[in-house]
């Protein structure tokens, strides 16, 4: 039978994620040590998987309302306006919890584009935003980033993509896979560009927790933003919750209102159980969280000084927990490179390409790993290393 | 910096200076010295291991012992105190609120040795006026550790 005139052409042009093919490539083989996971290595704080228990057991079984439970909306305005994002929302209307950020992003998509409407976004960058832009029937435009500028964003490099069909900009700061942050300069004028323009910002700051120095507020809170900005985060790594599936955006109530009309017709509401857990993740987890964090953060500077250390150059990622290392002096693609390391010494890492072509050269390391897998994986990379120079 | 290195020591008193330095982002010499003050001021007192009794052929006796003291005119519990942390079966001594007075790990190889030292050695010190002693039947968690992990269960080996 000859499905494809079943199957609609837009997702049949959609290609697999770069990383699928990998995976099944890690699966077939024994003894690897992966740094091309995506999530934390620690199970979801004991508190918070006890007040999922809890909830269970007092029969939370039901759905929410479609924008998910008030007291849990109330309680991420607090934190977006306690915790240095700086920008205060009406959890009355102008929030919805969803199914992880990617529900929330693919929402906030479908709500704001007509076909052809052009979406700007960066790469490398997180697998779904070209896809999900072309599911909504939008342009994917895609802005390159690089190591130059350590995988920062000007608002020069948007300004040049901007065309009449220009709807929104998605940005992901901290990044992944790059592990880029914006600084208060650039903020500042991707600000003003879109004010200028009249444009849509989609700010995906799942990673902002994850931010070890210095983190500045959200771009919705600066001038002429929080009525142009659909805020998206999530529980997910900050809080080690990724099997929990829950996520949230804040925005002006009509857009949040576009957006939940969608919601209510496809996912209804996000798991009950996964939303009294976000609850106690908010209210009583902050400790656990920056004990998480902080180990992050030392297994960043243990993983950086090794990298450089055996000549393969990597930058100091101020966010997320992925490194973006350069390979182009072992003189292998990327993907060779990620492909010969798992054959040769058991390690996987994610291919630069899997984030966008310009993410040819590099490597993705995810660093939410113990450090004892990290120092294995570090010796066996380094043994490749000198093996490929010499 | 101190902070750090007391809970990294804390986690693993085995762990090398070069690694503290590498996860610190700080230079080896500065955590040999920070060490070394710690040393020097009574800070850090010993590293030590954390062992799984169970795991072991011949596991000792523990009992954890809770003892009431009248209290000395002069020294208060400490004269107490400070004669029972001198007997090597005994491995902690704590002044605490509540019940009774001092709470102390004796170690032992059989339980006759522990309820003799109980009897002959403990209950017979003066300002000891009663003892109450709970033997220990199973360590779940110690020193930060849970000694029986759960089973591990497949997690992905790539995600986004």
């Amino acid at each position: 039978m000859d499905y494809n005139k079943f199957i609609a052409q837009h997702i049949q042009e959609l290609p697999k994620s770069g990383i699928r093919k990998f995976f099944d490539l890690v699966n077939l083989m024994d003894n690897v040590i992966s740094l091309g996971v995506g999530e934390p290595d620690f199970a979801t704080p004991w508190e918070i998987r006890e007040a999922a228990i809890y909830s269970l057991e007092k029969g939370h079984t039901s759905y929410t309302s479609n924008l998910g439970l008030l007291s849990l909306r109330k309680e991420i305005c607090r934190y977006l306006k306690d915790e240095d994002f700086n920008v205060e929302y009406n959890p009355v209307d102008e929030c919805i919890i969803t199914v992880g950020v990617s529900e929330a992003l693919d929402l906030a998509l479908r709500a704001l584009i007509n076909i052809g409407d052009e979406v700007i976004y960066h790469e490398p960058c997180y697998v779904s935003y070209n896809a999900e832009i072309k599911m909504a029937h939008g342009v994917p435009v895609k802005i390159e980033t690089n190591i130059d500028n350590e995988f920062s964003l000007d608002a020069k490099q948007i300004a040049e993509k901007i065309t009449p069909k220009t709807k929104a900009i998605i940005l992901n700061f901290p990044c992944n896979p790059t592990g880029a942050t914006l600084n208060n300069e650039q903020m500042t004028e991707i600000s003003k560009l879109a004010v200028e323009h009249d444009l849509i910002v989609l700010t995906d700051e799942i990673y902002s927790e994850l931010t070890y120095e210095e983190r500045l507020p959200s771009i919705a809170s600066y001038p002429g933003m929080r009525e142009r900005t659909i805020f998206l985060h999530g529980f997910s790594k900050a809080y080690a919750m990724t099997g929990f599936r829950v996520g949230f955006a804040c925005g002006p109530k009509e857009l949040i209102d576009a957006m939940m009309k969608i919601h209510q017709y496809t996912m209804l509401c996000a798991s009950i159980t996964s939303q009294e857990a976000a609850l106690e993740a908010l209210r009583n987890s902050k400790k656990s969280m920056l004990m998480m964090k902080n180990e992050y953060m030392q297994r960043r500077n243990y993983f950086v000084k090794r990298f450089n250390e055996m000549g393969l150059r990597c930058y100091k990622p101020r966010g997320s927990f992925y490194l973006f290392v350069e390979v182009t002096s072992t003189k292998l693609s990327s993907l060779d490179f990620a492909e010969k390391l798992l054959e040769e010494e058991r390690v996987a890492v994610v291919p630069g390409t899997a984030f966008g072509s310009c993410g040819e050269g590099f490597v993705r390391c995810c660093y939410a790993m113990s450090l004892e897998e990290i120092k294995v994986a570090t010796d066996r990379i380094e043994r490749f290393v000198k093996n490929m120079k010499d | 910096m101190r902070e750090s290195i007391l809970k990294l020591l804390q986690q693993n008193s085995r762990i090398s200076n070069s690694e503290i330095a590498a996860r610190l982002d700080v230079c080896e010499d500065e955590v040999k010295k920070c060490i070394d003050s710690l040393e020097e001021g009574g800070v850090i007192k010993g590293y030590t291991a954390v062992i799984n009794d169970e795991a072991l052929e011949n596991s000792a006796v523990k009992a954890i012992i809770e003892v009431k003291v009248s209290p000395s005119r002069d020294g208060g519990f400490d004269p107490v105190a400070k004669k029972i942390a001198k007997f090597s079966q005994v491995s902690e001594v704590y002044l605490i609120s509540g019940g009774y007075d001092l709470r102390l790990v004796v170690n032992g190889q059989t339980l006759n040795e522990v309820a003799s030292f109980v009897a002959r050695k403990l209950s017979t010190i003066d300002g000891v006026t009663s003892t109450r002693t709970h033997f220990l039947l199973k360590k779940y968690k110690q020193a930060n550790m849970i000694l029986h992990e759960d089973e591990d269960f497949e997690r992905l080996k790539i995600t986004p």
